[in-house]
């Protein structure tokens, strides 16, 4: 459906100048951040103790989230697209609504279900004495809940819309239902599992509403790159500014790589 | 299709990094009763108030539109840093009351107000779900290993208050989470998330049985000042000034008294 190459050369204005606005309009935050940035003691605030811990953790916690999110959400997805049973309209319901809830209130059905005193938390805390709300792992499930559905909804899309013919085919030539699985399938949706890996890491990196409201705030523990931001504003701006700049640039790395594949597998099919 | 929803997505994701969470208290507290003198001021003014005001001022600005007739008053709550910033941004207000001298400081060396005057005091005290996990009666049970503490992040009045309140007892208390306002540590109470959280005097008394408070002696307690202030751009010059002094009025001061507050 794109038509990369073939493009018309001058737009008429009525769609020229909407556009541009809309353009600006994205743009000019994001530029605002890079002109008021503290470019000259940019390094002494990201090396600072606090940056690197953010950073780390960051890391640390979003890499777990989307391997999280692969280990349980892809074999939700090949259950969404492929298999036939009671209730899947609603799993499919359910499965989208974390993209459309605000994130604190994600963070406080969380802690509803898995806090202290819980649905889930408490027993957790009384048989095993686990405690998710003000841990890493905590920070983790937090993520992961909110960035999960991107993979699934991804991963979904591309198995439905998925020639079943080298499927069958594999089939008659003998092969087990896992066997195609892995060695047919997972590579014909190896594109979109990519593209949606990579979603799910960036909206995972960029949490913060869920996380500040499941796992609290405290640094090195569960205070990530997001919440180093927000509790920056109150104390030195242009730290969060420094801190922003960070996760803009993986935002914008992480969009240019995937619109590049994700049009790639447009094309292709 | 696959292009337009990877932007949607995309942009979805983008977004949220923008989030960001206010908490604000809703309990409304009684009915004005008594009425104070009146200084036949008129107009509409704005005052900016801390949100932990926020009860306290609600029923002093009606009791105000009810002495003054002709006069209206909206407020502005949040955040006092927040607050200052704006007003140094050139915000319309025309009053100015934080829940630090030193947020004052910053409006008050910006020339956006001048005399400010302390119209009352706050407390801190201790905050524990009402079935608690671990049981927490003093401040040295703050220190204990296993007990579960959130207080407001360092940068924040309540927080800069429980740090103090820490060092000057010599406690070293390793907090769970330090949250982004006050009221977002009362909610962790609430909910049993933790065992104790370092609250003002006035947010217990606010949150009524929905956490029991622990009281902290008054020799080991730290004192929070609350100024207020004119702002020197205001068009409605007398009536601000008529508001301030209706706050430091003994009408006022009854009100904010009946909050927990305690008068300088």
């Amino acid at each position: 459906m794109s038509r990369r190459g073939r493009s018309v050369t001058a737009p008429p204005w009525p769609v020229a100048v909407p556009a541009a606005f809309a353009l600006l309009f994205l743009g000019l935050p994001l530029l605002g951040l890079l002109v008021r940035a503290p470019w000259g003691r940019m390094w002494s605030v990201l090396t600072s103790p606090t940056s690197l811990d953010a950073l780390r953790l960051s890391l640390i916690t979003a890499t777990s989230a989307t391997l999280v999110s692969f280990v349980v959400g892809v074999p939700l997805a090949w259950l969404l697209a492929r298999a036939v049973f009671p209730g899947r309209r609603i799993a499919r319901a359910l499965v989208t609504v974390p993209l459309v809830l605000p994130p604190v209130v994600g963070g406080i059905a969380l802690l509803l279900a898995f806090g202290r005193r819980g649905m889930v938390g408490q027993y957790l805390d009384s048989c095993c004495g686990i405690t998710l709300p003000f841990t890493t792992p905590g920070v983790v499930v937090a993520e992961a809940f909110v960035a999960m559905p991107f993979l699934i909804i991804t991963v979904e899309g591309a198995l439905r819309s998925l020639d079943t013919g080298l499927e069958d085919a594999a089939a008659t030539l003998g092969a087990g239902r896992l066997e195609i699985f892995r060695r047919v399938t997972l590579p014909l949706i190896g594109p979109s599992l990519i593209a949606g890996g990579v979603l799910t890491f960036a909206r995972a990196l960029g949490e913060f509403g869920a996380t500040i409201t499941f796992a609290g705030n405290l640094p090195g523990v569960t205070q990530t790159l997001p919440l180093a931001v927000y509790v920056g504003l109150e104390g030195d701006p242009s730290e969060a500014v420094a801190l922003s700049l960070v996760l803009l640039a993986v935002s914008v790395l992480v969009l240019v790589l995937l619109r590049d594949r994700w049009l790639r597998t447009g094309a292709a099919s | 299709m696959h292009p337009s929803v990877a932007l949607r997505i995309a942009v979805t994701g983008l977004s949220a990094l923008a989030l960001a969470a206010c908490g604000s208290s809703s309990s409304p507290s009684g009915s004005p009763t008594t009425t104070g003198s009146t200084t036949g001021a008129t107009g509409a003014i704005t005052v900016f108030a801390a949100s932990s005001l926020k009860e306290a001022f609600t029923t002093i600005g009606q009791q105000f539109e009810a002495a003054n007739p002709g006069s209206k008053v909206t407020f502005n709550f949040g955040p006092s840093s927040t607050l200052a910033t704006q007003i140094t941004q050139a915000a319309p207000a025309d009053v100015f009351a934080a829940a630090s001298t030193k947020t004052m400081d910053t409006v008050v060396s910006g020339g956006a107000a001048s005399g400010p005057q302390t119209f009352a005091t706050n407390t801190m005290e201790i905050a524990t779900p009402p079935n608690p996990t671990t049981p927490v009666t003093s401040l040295a049970d703050l220190a204990k290993p296993g007990v579960k503490v959130a207080v407001c992040q360092k940068d924040v009045p309540c927080g800069v208050a429980a740090n103090t309140l820490f060092t000057q007892n010599n406690l070293s208390v390793t907090p769970v989470s330090q949250e982004v306002d006050v009221k977002a540590v009362l909610s962790k109470v609430e909910l049993g998330e933790v065992d104790a959280g370092v609250v003002y005097v006035t947010d217990v008394k606010a949150a009524g049985d929905k956490v029991v408070g622990v009281v902290i002696p008054a020799d080991q307690n730290v004192t929070t000042k609350y100024p207020i202030a004119a702002i020197t751009a205001s068009k409605q010059a007398a009536t601000a000034a008529a508001f301030v002094a209706y706050v430091l009025s003994s009408a006022g001061q009854q009100v904010l008294a009946a909050a927990g507050f305690a008068s300088p």
